[in-house]
Protein backbone atom coordinates (compact mmCIF):
# COMPACT_ATOMS: atom_id res chain seq x y z
CA UNK A 1 0.00 0.00 0.00
CA UNK A 2 1.56 3.26 -1.05
CA UNK A 3 0.90 6.82 -0.03
CA UNK A 4 -1.34 8.64 -2.48
CA UNK A 5 -0.65 12.34 -2.97
CA UNK A 6 -4.12 13.74 -3.62
CA UNK A 7 -2.78 17.25 -4.16
CA UNK A 8 -0.47 16.00 -6.87
CA UNK A 9 -3.28 14.05 -8.53
CA UNK A 10 -5.37 17.20 -8.78
CA UNK A 11 -2.34 19.29 -9.72
CA UNK A 12 -2.75 21.73 -6.84
CA UNK A 13 -0.67 22.68 -3.82
CA UNK A 14 -1.50 22.29 -0.18
CA UNK A 15 -2.69 25.85 0.15
CA UNK A 16 -5.41 25.33 -2.48
CA UNK A 17 -8.77 26.85 -1.62
CA UNK A 18 -12.01 24.85 -1.93
CA UNK A 19 -12.66 26.75 -5.15
CA UNK A 20 -9.24 25.76 -6.52
CA UNK A 21 -9.98 22.14 -5.64
CA UNK A 22 -13.37 22.26 -7.30
CA UNK A 23 -11.95 23.84 -10.44
CA UNK A 24 -9.06 21.37 -10.62
CA UNK A 25 -11.44 18.45 -10.14
CA UNK A 26 -13.89 19.69 -12.77
CA UNK A 27 -11.13 20.24 -15.28
CA UNK A 28 -9.69 16.76 -14.82
CA UNK A 29 -13.11 15.09 -14.54
CA UNK A 30 -14.08 16.54 -17.90
CA UNK A 31 -10.92 15.08 -19.33
CA UNK A 32 -11.15 11.60 -17.84
CA UNK A 33 -14.83 10.99 -17.08
CA UNK A 34 -15.80 7.50 -18.32
CA UNK A 35 -18.86 8.95 -20.07
CA UNK A 36 -16.49 10.94 -22.25
CA UNK A 37 -13.97 8.13 -22.68
CA UNK A 38 -15.96 4.96 -23.30
CA UNK A 39 -13.97 1.71 -23.12
CA UNK A 40 -10.82 3.56 -22.10
CA UNK A 41 -9.39 1.75 -19.10
CA UNK A 42 -6.62 4.32 -18.55
CA UNK A 43 -9.13 7.17 -18.42
CA UNK A 44 -11.28 5.19 -16.02
CA UNK A 45 -8.32 4.60 -13.72
CA UNK A 46 -7.39 8.27 -13.83
CA UNK A 47 -10.97 9.27 -13.12
CA UNK A 48 -11.10 7.00 -10.09
CA UNK A 49 -7.94 8.63 -8.78
CA UNK A 50 -9.14 12.19 -9.22
CA UNK A 51 -12.53 11.24 -7.84
CA UNK A 52 -10.88 9.84 -4.75
CA UNK A 53 -8.67 12.91 -4.41
CA UNK A 54 -11.70 15.16 -4.70
CA UNK A 55 -13.63 13.04 -2.22
CA UNK A 56 -10.98 13.74 0.39
CA UNK A 57 -9.88 17.27 -0.39
CA UNK A 58 -13.34 18.73 -0.94
CA UNK A 59 -14.46 17.58 2.50
CA UNK A 60 -12.87 19.84 5.17
CA UNK A 61 -12.93 17.12 7.81
CA UNK A 62 -11.34 14.50 5.57
CA UNK A 63 -8.87 17.00 4.20
CA UNK A 64 -7.77 17.95 7.72
CA UNK A 65 -7.31 14.30 8.61
CA UNK A 66 -5.42 13.65 5.39
CA UNK A 67 -3.19 16.67 5.99
CA UNK A 68 -2.60 15.57 9.57
CA UNK A 69 -1.80 11.91 8.93
CA UNK A 70 -0.84 11.96 5.26
CA UNK A 71 2.14 9.71 4.80
CA UNK A 72 1.63 8.28 8.28
CA UNK A 73 -1.77 6.96 7.38
CA UNK A 74 -1.15 3.78 9.38
CA UNK A 75 -1.51 5.74 12.62
CA UNK A 76 -4.93 6.93 11.58
CA UNK A 77 -6.30 3.39 11.73
CA UNK A 78 -6.57 3.25 15.49
CA UNK A 79 -8.27 6.59 15.81
CA UNK A 80 -10.58 5.72 12.97
CA UNK A 81 -11.71 2.38 14.31
CA UNK A 82 -14.25 3.86 16.68
CA UNK A 83 -15.78 6.17 14.07
CA UNK A 84 -19.04 5.08 12.53
CA UNK A 85 -19.77 5.86 8.91
CA UNK A 86 -22.90 6.95 7.15
CA UNK A 87 -24.79 4.80 4.72
CA UNK A 88 -22.85 3.71 1.70
CA UNK A 89 -23.56 6.01 -1.16
CA UNK A 90 -22.01 6.81 -4.43
CA UNK A 91 -23.18 9.52 -6.77
CA UNK A 92 -22.10 8.04 -10.02
CA UNK A 93 -21.87 4.54 -11.27
CA UNK A 94 -18.14 5.01 -11.67
CA UNK A 95 -17.30 5.58 -8.07
CA UNK A 96 -16.18 2.88 -5.70
CA UNK A 97 -12.82 1.20 -6.30
CA UNK A 98 -11.06 3.55 -3.92
CA UNK A 99 -7.40 2.91 -3.27
CA UNK A 100 -6.16 0.84 -0.34
CA UNK A 101 -4.70 4.05 1.02
CA UNK A 102 -8.12 5.71 1.04
CA UNK A 103 -9.75 2.70 2.66
CA UNK A 104 -7.11 2.63 5.40
CA UNK A 105 -7.55 6.29 6.17
CA UNK A 106 -11.28 6.69 5.76
CA UNK A 107 -12.68 3.20 6.00
CA UNK A 108 -13.45 2.61 2.36
CA UNK A 109 -16.04 4.23 0.20
CA UNK A 110 -18.39 4.13 3.17
CA UNK A 111 -17.02 7.53 4.00
CA UNK A 112 -17.82 8.87 0.59
CA UNK A 113 -21.12 10.44 1.48
CA UNK A 114 -22.72 13.00 -0.78
CA UNK A 115 -25.82 15.04 -0.83
CA UNK A 116 -28.04 13.21 -3.33
CA UNK A 117 -29.42 9.80 -2.40
CA UNK A 118 -30.33 8.27 -5.73
CA UNK A 119 -30.41 4.91 -7.43
CA UNK A 120 -27.92 4.34 -10.20
CA UNK A 121 -27.33 1.42 -12.45
CA UNK A 122 -24.11 -0.42 -11.89
CA UNK A 123 -20.94 -0.03 -13.86
CA UNK A 124 -20.69 -1.64 -17.29
CA UNK A 125 -17.94 -4.23 -17.58
CA UNK A 126 -15.88 -4.83 -20.69
CA UNK A 127 -14.15 -8.09 -21.47
CA UNK A 128 -12.34 -9.63 -24.40
CA UNK A 129 -12.89 -13.20 -25.50
CA UNK A 130 -10.40 -14.97 -27.77
CA UNK A 131 -11.67 -17.54 -30.25
CA UNK A 132 -10.20 -19.23 -33.26
CA UNK A 133 -11.93 -19.29 -36.63
CA UNK A 134 -13.25 -22.82 -36.10
CA UNK A 135 -14.86 -21.79 -32.76
CA UNK A 136 -16.51 -18.83 -34.42
CA UNK A 137 -17.83 -21.05 -37.23
CA UNK A 138 -20.29 -22.88 -35.00
CA UNK A 139 -22.82 -21.72 -32.42
CA UNK A 140 -21.45 -22.85 -29.09
CA UNK A 141 -21.66 -22.17 -25.38
CA UNK A 142 -18.91 -20.87 -23.16
CA UNK A 143 -18.72 -20.30 -19.45
CA UNK A 144 -17.09 -17.06 -18.35
CA UNK A 145 -16.15 -16.02 -14.86
CA UNK A 146 -16.99 -12.40 -14.14
CA UNK A 147 -16.28 -11.09 -10.66
CA UNK A 148 -16.39 -14.59 -9.25
CA UNK A 149 -19.70 -15.48 -10.92
CA UNK A 150 -19.93 -18.02 -13.71
CA UNK A 151 -21.96 -16.92 -16.69
CA UNK A 152 -22.86 -19.37 -19.43
CA UNK A 153 -23.29 -17.63 -22.73
CA UNK A 154 -24.20 -18.78 -26.20
CA UNK A 155 -21.95 -17.46 -28.93
CA UNK A 156 -23.82 -17.46 -32.24
CA UNK A 157 -22.02 -18.78 -35.31
CA UNK A 158 -20.61 -16.05 -37.51
CA UNK A 159 -19.42 -13.69 -34.79
CA UNK A 160 -16.84 -11.32 -36.28
CA UNK A 161 -13.42 -10.26 -35.10
CA UNK A 162 -13.82 -7.03 -33.09
CA UNK A 163 -17.57 -7.49 -32.68
CA UNK A 164 -19.02 -6.66 -29.26
CA UNK A 165 -22.07 -8.26 -27.70
CA UNK A 166 -23.95 -7.09 -24.62
CA UNK A 167 -24.94 -9.40 -21.79
CA UNK A 168 -27.55 -7.42 -19.91
CA UNK A 169 -27.42 -7.27 -16.13
CA UNK A 170 -24.03 -8.95 -15.75
CA UNK A 171 -22.04 -5.77 -15.11
CA UNK A 172 -21.40 -4.16 -11.74
CA UNK A 173 -24.10 -4.21 -9.09
CA UNK A 174 -26.55 -1.32 -8.99
CA UNK A 175 -26.06 1.41 -6.42
CA UNK A 176 -28.68 1.93 -3.73
CA UNK A 177 -31.10 -0.45 -5.40
CA UNK A 178 -30.39 0.57 -9.00
CA UNK A 179 -30.20 -2.05 -11.74
CA UNK A 180 -27.00 -3.93 -12.50
CA UNK A 181 -24.77 -2.71 -15.28
CA UNK A 182 -24.16 -4.70 -18.45
CA UNK A 183 -21.30 -6.87 -19.58
CA UNK A 184 -19.81 -6.10 -22.99
CA UNK A 185 -17.77 -8.84 -24.59
CA UNK A 186 -15.54 -8.04 -27.54
CA UNK A 187 -14.40 -10.98 -29.63
CA UNK A 188 -10.88 -11.41 -30.84
CA UNK A 189 -10.74 -14.11 -33.51
CA UNK A 190 -7.33 -15.45 -34.39
CA UNK A 191 -6.24 -15.85 -37.99
CA UNK A 192 -6.48 -19.34 -39.45
CA UNK A 193 -3.28 -20.65 -41.01
CA UNK A 194 -4.91 -21.48 -44.35
CA UNK A 195 -8.19 -19.64 -44.46
CA UNK A 196 -8.76 -15.89 -44.36
CA UNK A 197 -12.07 -14.30 -43.58
CA UNK A 198 -13.65 -11.05 -44.67
CA UNK A 199 -17.17 -10.63 -43.40
CA UNK A 200 -18.99 -13.82 -44.35
CA UNK A 201 -16.66 -14.73 -47.18
CA UNK A 202 -13.67 -17.01 -46.85
CA UNK A 203 -10.52 -16.99 -48.94
CA UNK A 204 -8.06 -19.80 -49.38
CA UNK A 205 -5.36 -21.03 -51.73
CA UNK A 206 -5.01 -24.60 -52.97
CA UNK A 207 -2.07 -26.17 -54.71
CA UNK A 208 -2.72 -27.70 -58.10
CA UNK A 209 -0.31 -29.94 -59.96
CA UNK A 210 0.66 -28.84 -63.44
CA UNK A 211 -0.92 -31.78 -65.19
CA UNK A 212 -4.36 -31.26 -63.62
CA UNK A 213 -4.10 -27.55 -64.37
CA UNK A 214 -3.31 -28.24 -68.01
CA UNK A 215 -5.58 -31.20 -68.65
CA UNK A 216 -8.33 -30.57 -66.09
CA UNK A 217 -9.54 -33.03 -63.47
CA UNK A 218 -10.83 -33.25 -59.93
CA UNK A 219 -9.31 -32.44 -56.60
CA UNK A 220 -10.51 -32.80 -53.00
CA UNK A 221 -10.03 -29.82 -50.70
CA UNK A 222 -10.70 -29.14 -47.01
CA UNK A 223 -13.16 -26.45 -45.94
CA UNK A 224 -14.33 -25.46 -42.47
CA UNK A 225 -17.37 -27.63 -43.15
CA UNK A 226 -15.63 -30.78 -44.36
CA UNK A 227 -14.11 -31.86 -47.65
CA UNK A 228 -15.41 -30.77 -51.04
CA UNK A 229 -14.68 -32.11 -54.52
CA UNK A 230 -13.66 -29.50 -57.09
CA UNK A 231 -13.79 -29.93 -60.83
CA UNK A 232 -10.78 -28.22 -62.32
CA UNK A 233 -11.17 -26.91 -65.86
CA UNK A 234 -8.52 -27.72 -68.40
CA UNK A 235 -5.99 -24.93 -68.99
CA UNK A 236 -6.48 -23.42 -65.55
CA UNK A 237 -4.11 -20.51 -65.05
CA UNK A 238 -1.95 -19.93 -61.99
CA UNK A 239 -3.62 -17.48 -59.59
CA UNK A 240 -7.07 -17.95 -61.09
CA UNK A 241 -9.97 -17.90 -58.64
CA UNK A 242 -13.19 -19.80 -58.32
CA UNK A 243 -16.13 -19.07 -56.04
CA UNK A 244 -17.92 -21.78 -54.09
CA UNK A 245 -21.29 -20.31 -53.29
CA UNK A 246 -22.55 -20.97 -49.77
CA UNK A 247 -19.30 -22.57 -48.61
CA UNK A 248 -18.14 -19.51 -46.67
CA UNK A 249 -18.76 -18.38 -43.11
CA UNK A 250 -22.17 -18.57 -41.42
CA UNK A 251 -24.08 -15.29 -41.45
CA UNK A 252 -24.37 -14.01 -37.87
CA UNK A 253 -27.80 -14.75 -36.36
CA UNK A 254 -29.11 -15.88 -39.74
CA UNK A 255 -29.16 -19.64 -39.46
CA UNK A 256 -28.73 -21.62 -42.65
CA UNK A 257 -27.17 -18.72 -44.54
CA UNK A 258 -23.52 -18.72 -45.48
CA UNK A 259 -21.10 -16.51 -47.34
CA UNK A 260 -18.96 -17.78 -50.20
CA UNK A 261 -15.58 -19.46 -50.35
CA UNK A 262 -13.05 -18.07 -52.82
CA UNK A 263 -10.35 -20.49 -53.88
CA UNK A 264 -7.17 -19.33 -55.59
CA UNK A 265 -5.20 -21.95 -57.51
CA UNK A 266 -1.48 -22.13 -56.96
CA UNK A 267 -0.03 -24.25 -59.72
CA UNK A 268 3.01 -26.26 -58.69
CA UNK A 269 5.65 -26.71 -61.35
CA UNK A 270 7.18 -30.20 -61.21
CA UNK A 271 10.76 -30.41 -60.00
CA UNK A 272 13.49 -33.07 -60.25
CA UNK A 273 12.40 -34.00 -63.77
CA UNK A 274 13.66 -37.28 -65.17
CA UNK A 275 15.48 -37.35 -68.49
CA UNK A 276 12.39 -38.71 -70.20
CA UNK A 277 10.21 -35.96 -68.75
CA UNK A 278 12.65 -33.34 -69.95
CA UNK A 279 12.52 -34.79 -73.44
CA UNK A 280 8.73 -34.77 -73.38
CA UNK A 281 8.61 -31.16 -72.18
CA UNK A 282 11.10 -30.20 -74.88
CA UNK A 283 8.89 -31.84 -77.48
CA UNK A 284 5.91 -30.00 -76.07
CA UNK A 285 7.73 -26.69 -76.24
CA UNK A 286 8.38 -27.21 -79.94
CA UNK A 287 4.85 -28.18 -80.80
CA UNK B 1 -36.26 3.63 -29.88
CA UNK B 2 -37.35 0.28 -28.51
CA UNK B 3 -40.58 0.52 -26.59
CA UNK B 4 -40.88 -1.26 -23.31
CA UNK B 5 -41.16 -0.27 -19.71
CA UNK B 6 -42.21 3.35 -19.18
CA UNK B 7 -41.16 5.52 -16.26
CA UNK B 8 -43.06 8.65 -15.32
CA UNK B 9 -40.93 11.76 -15.78
CA UNK B 10 -41.91 13.30 -12.45
CA UNK B 11 -41.13 10.07 -10.64
CA UNK B 12 -37.77 9.84 -12.35
CA UNK B 13 -36.97 13.45 -11.45
CA UNK B 14 -37.99 12.96 -7.84
CA UNK B 15 -35.83 9.86 -7.61
CA UNK B 16 -32.80 11.54 -9.13
CA UNK B 17 -33.41 14.85 -7.42
CA UNK B 18 -33.37 16.80 -10.66
CA UNK B 19 -35.63 19.45 -12.16
CA UNK B 20 -38.33 18.45 -14.64
CA UNK B 21 -37.22 21.42 -16.75
CA UNK B 22 -33.92 19.64 -17.39
CA UNK B 23 -35.76 16.66 -18.89
CA UNK B 24 -37.90 19.03 -20.96
CA UNK B 25 -34.78 20.73 -22.28
CA UNK B 26 -33.30 17.38 -23.25
CA UNK B 27 -36.51 16.58 -25.09
CA UNK B 28 -36.51 19.94 -26.87
CA UNK B 29 -32.97 19.40 -28.11
CA UNK B 30 -33.94 15.93 -29.32
CA UNK B 31 -31.59 14.13 -26.97
CA UNK B 32 -34.40 12.07 -25.46
CA UNK B 33 -37.96 11.17 -26.39
CA UNK B 34 -40.86 11.55 -24.01
CA UNK B 35 -44.10 9.65 -24.49
CA UNK B 36 -47.19 11.47 -23.25
CA UNK B 37 -50.09 9.38 -22.02
CA UNK B 38 -53.08 11.17 -20.53
CA UNK B 39 -51.04 14.34 -20.06
CA UNK B 40 -48.32 12.53 -18.13
CA UNK B 41 -44.82 12.34 -19.60
CA UNK B 42 -43.04 9.01 -19.62
CA UNK B 43 -39.50 7.96 -20.45
CA UNK B 44 -38.89 4.60 -22.05
CA UNK B 45 -36.58 2.42 -19.95
CA UNK B 46 -34.33 1.91 -22.97
CA UNK B 47 -33.32 5.58 -22.67
CA UNK B 48 -32.39 5.40 -18.98
CA UNK B 49 -28.73 4.66 -19.48
CA UNK B 50 -28.31 7.58 -21.86
CA UNK B 51 -30.39 9.86 -19.64
CA UNK B 52 -28.29 9.09 -16.59
CA UNK B 53 -25.23 9.93 -18.65
CA UNK B 54 -26.76 13.33 -19.48
CA UNK B 55 -27.45 13.91 -15.80
CA UNK B 56 -23.85 13.16 -14.88
CA UNK B 57 -22.52 15.43 -17.60
CA UNK B 58 -24.85 18.26 -16.64
CA UNK B 59 -24.80 18.11 -12.86
CA UNK B 60 -21.39 16.69 -12.11
CA UNK B 61 -19.26 18.13 -14.86
CA UNK B 62 -21.18 21.37 -15.32
CA UNK B 63 -21.55 20.83 -19.05
CA UNK B 64 -24.44 22.74 -20.55
CA UNK B 65 -26.94 21.31 -23.02
CA UNK B 66 -25.08 22.61 -26.07
CA UNK B 67 -21.94 20.94 -24.73
CA UNK B 68 -23.81 17.69 -24.15
CA UNK B 69 -25.18 17.76 -27.69
CA UNK B 70 -21.69 18.28 -29.07
CA UNK B 71 -20.25 15.51 -26.90
CA UNK B 72 -22.93 13.04 -27.94
CA UNK B 73 -22.35 13.89 -31.58
CA UNK B 74 -18.60 13.41 -31.22
CA UNK B 75 -19.00 10.17 -29.26
CA UNK B 76 -21.18 8.83 -32.08
CA UNK B 77 -18.47 9.78 -34.55
CA UNK B 78 -15.85 8.06 -32.40
CA UNK B 79 -17.97 4.90 -32.28
CA UNK B 80 -18.46 5.02 -36.02
CA UNK B 81 -14.74 5.51 -36.62
CA UNK B 82 -13.88 2.70 -34.20
CA UNK B 83 -16.22 0.40 -36.13
CA UNK B 84 -14.58 1.47 -39.36
CA UNK B 85 -11.15 0.68 -37.88
CA UNK B 86 -12.37 -2.82 -36.97
CA UNK B 87 -13.62 -3.38 -40.53
CA UNK B 88 -10.34 -2.12 -42.00
CA UNK B 89 -8.26 -4.21 -39.61
CA UNK B 90 -10.26 -7.28 -40.60
CA UNK B 91 -9.67 -6.46 -44.26
CA UNK B 92 -5.96 -6.00 -43.58
CA UNK B 93 -5.82 -9.50 -42.11
CA UNK B 94 -6.50 -10.83 -45.61
CA UNK B 95 -3.08 -9.65 -46.65
CA UNK B 96 -1.20 -10.61 -43.52
CA UNK B 97 0.94 -13.71 -43.62
CA UNK B 98 0.69 -16.14 -40.75
CA UNK B 99 3.75 -16.39 -38.58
Amino acid sequence: MTFVDYYEILGIDKSATPKDIKNAYRKLARKYHPDLNPNDQDAKKNFQQINEANEVLSDPEKRAKYDQYGKDWQHADQEQSSNSHGARYSETSFEGNFSDFFESLFGGSAGAGRSRQVKYRGEDYNAELHLDLIDAYKTHKQTLTVNGNNIRITIPAGIDNGQTIKISGHGGPGIDGGPNGDLYITFSIANHPQIKRLGNNLFTTVDLDLYTAVLGGEIIMDTLNGKVKLKVKAETQNGSKIKLIGKGFPVYKNEGHFGDLYVTYNIKIPINLTGKQKVLFTELSKS
Amino acid sequence: MQTGYLIAVDEFCANHNIEISFISSLQQTGLIEITTIKETGFIDASQLQQLEKFIRLYYELDINLEGIETIIHLLKRITSLQNEIIVLKNRLRLYETNE
